[in-house]
């Protein structure tokens, strides 16, 4: 079975999706705040490929792109870092990328070293499904789960066509708008919960805007599979930058919380 | 499945999930629309009687002898607020009234577009929010006042290189938050389909007109015609009613400080296929695929990407897309000032430049037609500053 499957095949809900940004702020941090998050509970690792013009993420996760920019981080920076976390754990880990990065360095050729890297699923950010024909070849060719985003004004129509394309999760958007922190998970994200699930068996994560225990129990309420969070951990790793030691106290901290429920 | 809004292989719709519904409902609006007497009445209307549309095709003595050939202008520095800019906003303004929408979003890089959009919000009765980077707001000051003296709020933009590429940015963002009762306008025919294909549609008003002018002035077709090309819809404009003609088209971009120095924005000289903003186009990136700075002594031309149709025209060889650099453009502003008595936008500056460094390639009957796509008055003070406050 695939790593993700394995994940959602186990009883407990919701399972925890930890978001942070590939070599933010530097290779070596960003490793041992990514083993942080995962000896906190963290069931799937998410990994933000950073770049340039980042246009669905907040402010929050703008800063967290620039500043791994800034101390160099490449494709071949992130596969590194994804080889390392492999070495030492076995949780499932997906990119969130935007499409040039993949386009740029060739389709096949970025999802064969994904793959072979250690990496279980993409999501590509500015990538709907009437355009994802070469990348979800690319994906089911290098066993990688293609996972796709729905969003409160996704037609039921799409969401057929999107879920039909869709493996490991589907991340549904909590709100209107961009990554970053918000007070509460709003009602829209409870229907639209309840919208997609007529349409698919494929487990469904919300995300955008989760921070708190409380949003966590929102979401396992309404029935969510997993909740994603990243802004909240990206801000962790933002406040503790001089100590790499307290980040990642912070974040398995924070992780173990937030899977708790207290 | 059909993959929409393609020429050649690029174009596309390379968007948030968030967006993808509302450019389904805005390219069937669009469709709907453009074939709809009523729409295609008022278009007109207020191309004529509020944008002062046609804009003439004037002929320079002094310029025609100075280069040794006839040198035609596109006076689109005399269309109201002074650029090609409104062509586009008047129609997609009218598109988002009749869709219901509630307000205007925009991006800006010299203020054009942002001051196009201000003028038809205001005649229209729509609340207008334009993105500006910061460096732009400094460099188009008078652009600002324009825009907020007309009620627009003019936003400016602090992240990444605070210039074009980001205020387009934070326009998708503010568009996916607002999804449902704001229309973003994008001022170029860049962007997610329908984007590219409609502001082409609205500015090809551009190349029909010049078509029509030459032909009774000349009783024939130009031989050249020449427009500078940021995002390029000034250029589209005049371009595509040509496409089919025996007619040379000139594409000029700018070299800033010279394209082997890096400090340019030439995307189709230099730039090579990625996505950005919607779209599959030439784009200026590293060998990783991120988005480099660009440069560019006019804030217009100064963005990274360029329409995805300029790039299908570059691949089949149909249109021909060279550079010039900040130096010459500052020969063409002051050149076609006072040889003419027209100051020139610095985008459009660039045209005018590329034929004073062609003159070798033309006869003296050569019709060679210039779009000047705007007037310069608004780069008056950068100039001046640039040479010391020397005219």
């Amino acid at each position: 079975m695939r790593r993700i499957d394995t994940v959602f095949s186990r009883a407990e809900r919701p399972v925890f999706i930890g978001f942070t940004v590939a070599g933010d702020p530097d290779k070596e941090t960003c490793i041992r705040a990514a083993m942080a998050l995962i000896e906190g509970g963290t069931d799937i690792l998410e990994l933000g490929v950073p770049f340039s013009d980042p246009v669905a993420d907040g402010p929050t996760i703008q800063k967290a792109d620039e500043r791994s920019l800034a101390a160099g981080t490449n494709v071949d920076t992130i596969f590194e870092i994804v080889r390392e976390i492999r070495k030492r754990s076995d949780v499932p880990i997906v990119f969130l990328a935007y499409y040039n990065m993949i386009y740029h360095r060739g389709i096949d050729r970025f999802y064969q070293e994904a793959h072979d890297a250690g990496v279980d699923g993409i999501l590509v950010a500015d990538m709907p499904v009437e355009e994802s024909d070469e990348v979800y070849k690319a994906a089911l060719r290098h066993y990688i789960d293609p996972i796709f985003l729905i969003t409160q004004t996704t037609s039921d129509e799409r969401i057929r066509k999107i879920a039909d394309k869709s493996r490991g999760y589907l991340y549904l958007v909590a709100v209107l708008g961009v990554t970053g922190v918000r007070d509460t998970v709003s009602t829209g994200a409870l229907d639209l919960l309840k919208r997609v699930r007529r349409f698919t068996d494929v487990p469904l994560a919300l995300g955008f805007g989760i921070s708190t225990p409380a949003h966590v129990k929102t979401c396992a309420d309404a029935g969510a599979d997993g909740v994603i969070v990243g802004s909240a951990i990206v801000e962790i790793v933002e406040k503790n930058l001089g100590d790499p030691q307290q980040m990642a106290h912070s974040l398995r901290s924070y992780v173990a919380r937030m899977k708790t429920g207290h | 499945m059909k993959r929409k809004g393609r020429y050649g292989k690029y174009g596309g719709q390379y968007v948030s999930e968030t967006l993808m519904d509302a450019l389904i409902e805005l390219e069937t609006a669009y469709e709907k629309i453009k074939r709809d007497p009523g729409f295609v009445r008022d278009l007109a209307a207020l191309q004529q009687e509020y944008a002062g549309r046609e804009t003439p095709l004037t002929f320079c003595p002094n310029a025609s002898r100075e280069l040794g050939c006839r040198i035609y202008l596109k006076r689109e520095d005399l269309v109201h607020g002074g650029s090609h800019k409104l062509n586009n906003t008047l129609g997609q303004a009218l598109l988002a009234k009749h869709m219901g929408k509630k307000r205007l979003i925009a991006e800006t890089g010299a203020g054009q577009h942002g001051v196009a959009t201000a003028i038809i919000g205001a005649a229209l009765g729509m609340p207008v929010e334009v993105y500006m980077g910061e460096v732009d707001t400094k460099r188009q000051a008078l652009n600002v006042f324009r825009m907020e003296l007309m009620g627009a709020k003019v936003i400016p933009v602090k992240s990444g290189t605070k210039t074009l590429k980001d205020a387009i940015n934070e326009a998708l963002r503010d568009w996916v938050a607002h999804v449902r009762d704001t229309y973003y306008l994008i001022g170029s025919v860049v962007g997610p389909h329908p984007y590219p294909l409609m502001v082409r549609d609205f500015q090809s008003v551009i190349g029909k007109e010049a078509r029509r002018q030459v032909m009774k002035k000349e009783a024939r077709l130009p031989d050249t015609i020449v427009a500078c090309v940021g995002g390029g819809s000034n250029a589209m404009g005049i371009f595509y009613p040509f496409v089919k003609d025996d007619v040379e088209l000139i594409g000029v971009e700018a070299g800033g400080e010279g394209i082997e120095t890096g400090k340019h924005s030439a995307t189709l000289c230099a730039g090579e296929a990625g996505v950005l903003h919607g779209t599959l186009s030439y784009l200026l990136q590293d060998d990783d695929g991120q988005v480099l700075p660009t440069h560019s002594i006019s804030a217009g031309l100064d963005y990274p990407g360029v329409g995805p149709e300029h790039a299908m025209l570059k691949d089949s060889g149909r249109v021909t897309y060279t550079a010039v650099n900040d130096p010459d453009v500052l020969d063409a502003f002051r050149f076609l000032s006072q040889k003419e008595g027209i100051i020139p936008a610095l985008e459009s500056a660039h045209a005018v430049a590329w034929v004073m460094k062609n003159t070798d390639r033309f006869d003296r009957d050569d019709i060679v037609i210039i779009n000047l796509s705007g007037r310069g008055d608004k780069d008056v003070a950068e100039v001046a500053a640039l040479q010391g406050g020397r005219s």
